[in-house]
């Protein structure tokens, strides 16, 4: 497994678990709240699917990553994620949202003439 | 002696859209009385080579090869740029070329037939010397070996008339960034100048967060800026947001030139990033050219651009060195 290092954010390869930074701590609130809702989102060039996905603040999320086609990048500076998602390696992040707001994640691993548009919203509410 | 030195005074880069990329004019205040003339005297002694004014352009983000909307016109403004940089009568030293050369297509040999043809363009240029850096449309696929057989190296430096040239690769790792190799190299190259030596950097993408959205970023920005922040003189002209942009943080202008296929919004104003719609009426609009209009009666066809188009242009990013005299000369085809 191949781990970028990036100070100061999150990075999660394969399928590594880690909390995303900024405000989402604790990683695990409560061993009695059970495992995180894991939420599947695949890429292809060039889109994510779904479009959208909708968290809860305060509650643990797992974000399970995997791509149909290419390596695909997962980047979202403001929750601290900078992920890569390589092809028969899902990638997995746990993070616990503690902000409410709209977020635009971008593939930022350049793949192939329609990357420039390749993003998804994470809506924490 | 450099903390009583203005550092503006010292080194003016004049970055104005010509219509043609930018037009940058390098004055190390040749000739000055007091300290600013002290630095001089003392960079000369210490680098080796004598100040000498001179002017290079900034073209970038020609995308050869692309030829859909919003943009039909496939290389006509990129060719049209060479046209007008050939046609001053003073011609500028260098051409520097910020990425996105060509656009990328994963059609066996279509990529390297677009770096040709880019090469037979840029080849057009009388001008000293060209010098290209990579995009990532030009090397996040192949991680640079197109562009390095075309070219040589996605990173270098060199010296010219005093100022220290650096071309920095933030694309060829596919990821926005340089990477550690690429910065341990930086912190070796410039370790022989002077705090006060004039260094341009150039590269693709912005080394800070313009908008991270769009992808218009470098994740190791930050750590380039720490290894350039000793140094008193620098400026980062770099492409890939087609768009005209300044941005000054820690006494270093950060400058993107325009495209020369097709412009993006104002991400202030702007959720989405798609191209600005062709304007049929004036086809170079928020290009490179976009100030540049064919000579009435001649709409739609090849024709020689209007000084007073580049000189509104001129005005808008006025107050440079050299400028009132680069108009004459320009007044004067």
């Amino acid at each position: 497994m191949r781990t970028g290092r990036v100070p100061g954010r999150a990075v999660v390869l394969g399928t590594a678990l880690m909390t995303a930074a900024l405000t989402l701590v604790p990683p695990f609130p409560a061993r009695a709240q059970g495992p995180p809702r894991i939420v599947e989102i695949t890429a292809k060039r060039f889109e994510f699917t779904p479009k959208e996905i909708t968290l809860k603040q305060g509650e643990a999320v797992t974000l399970r990553l995997t791509t149909e086609d290419v390596t695909h990048g997962f980047y979202m500076k403001t929750l601290g994620i900078d992920a890569v998602i390589e092809p028969g390696h899902p990638t997995e992040i746990t993070l616990t949202p503690q902000t409410a707001g709209s977020f635009t994640t971008i593939c930022d691993h350049f793949c192939g003439e329609g990357h420039g548009n390749m993003h998804m919203k994470v809506v924490v509410e | 002696m450099s903390d009583r030195v203005d550092r503006r005074s010292f080194l003016k880069i004049a970055g104005t859209s010509l219509g043609i990329g930018a037009l940058y004019k390098v004055a190390p205040l040749l000739g000055a009385e007091g300290e600013a003339g002290d630095v001089a005297r003392t960079l000369w002694r210490r680098n080796g080579e004598k100040l000498k004014p001179f002017s290079f352009i900034q073209l970038s983000d020609t995308h050869v090869g692309f030829n859909g909307p919003p943009d039909p016109l496939g290389t006509q403004a990129f060719e049209r740029a060479v046209e007008m940089i050939n046609g001053l009568r003073h011609r500028p030293d260098l051409v520097l070329v910020s990425g996105d050369l060509t656009h990328d297509s994963e059609k066996p040999g279509e990529h390297a037939d677009r770096m040709r043809r880019f090469k037979e363009i840029a080849g057009r240029l009388k001008v000293g010397a060209v010098h290209c850096i990579p995009g990532e449309h030009d090397a996040g696929l192949d991680g640079g070996a197109l562009f390095r057989d075309a070219f040589g190296p996605t990173f270098y430096a060199f010296d010219h008339r005093g100022v220290h040239f650096i071309g920095l690769d933030n694309v060829s790792r596919a990821k926005p960034e340089v990477g550690p190799e690429q910065i341990a190299w930086l912190r070796k190259d410039l370790a022989r100048f002077p705090e006060t030596a004039p260094i341009v950097v150039f590269t693709h993408r912005p080394l800070f967060d313009l908008k991270p959205e769009w992808e218009w970023f470098t994740s190791d920005g930050d750590e380039v800026m720490n290894v350039l922040a000793p140094y008193q003189n620098v400026t980062v002209l770099y492409g890939h947001i087609h768009r005209h942009h300044e941005h000054t943080v820690g006494g270093v202008r950060h400058l993107a030139a325009r495209s020369l296929i097709w412009a993006f919004p104002d991400p202030a104003t702007t959720e989405d990033k798609k191209p600005l719609p062709l304007d049929k009426d004036q086809p170079f609009k928020n290009l490179g050219l976009r100030l540049v209009e064919e000579p009435k009666g001649r709409a739609g066809e090849p024709g020689r651009p209007t000084i007073n188009e580049v000189e509104l242009t001129m005005r808008e990013y006025s107050g440079t060195v050299g400028l009132n005299q680069f108009l004459k000369e320009g007044a004067a085809r």
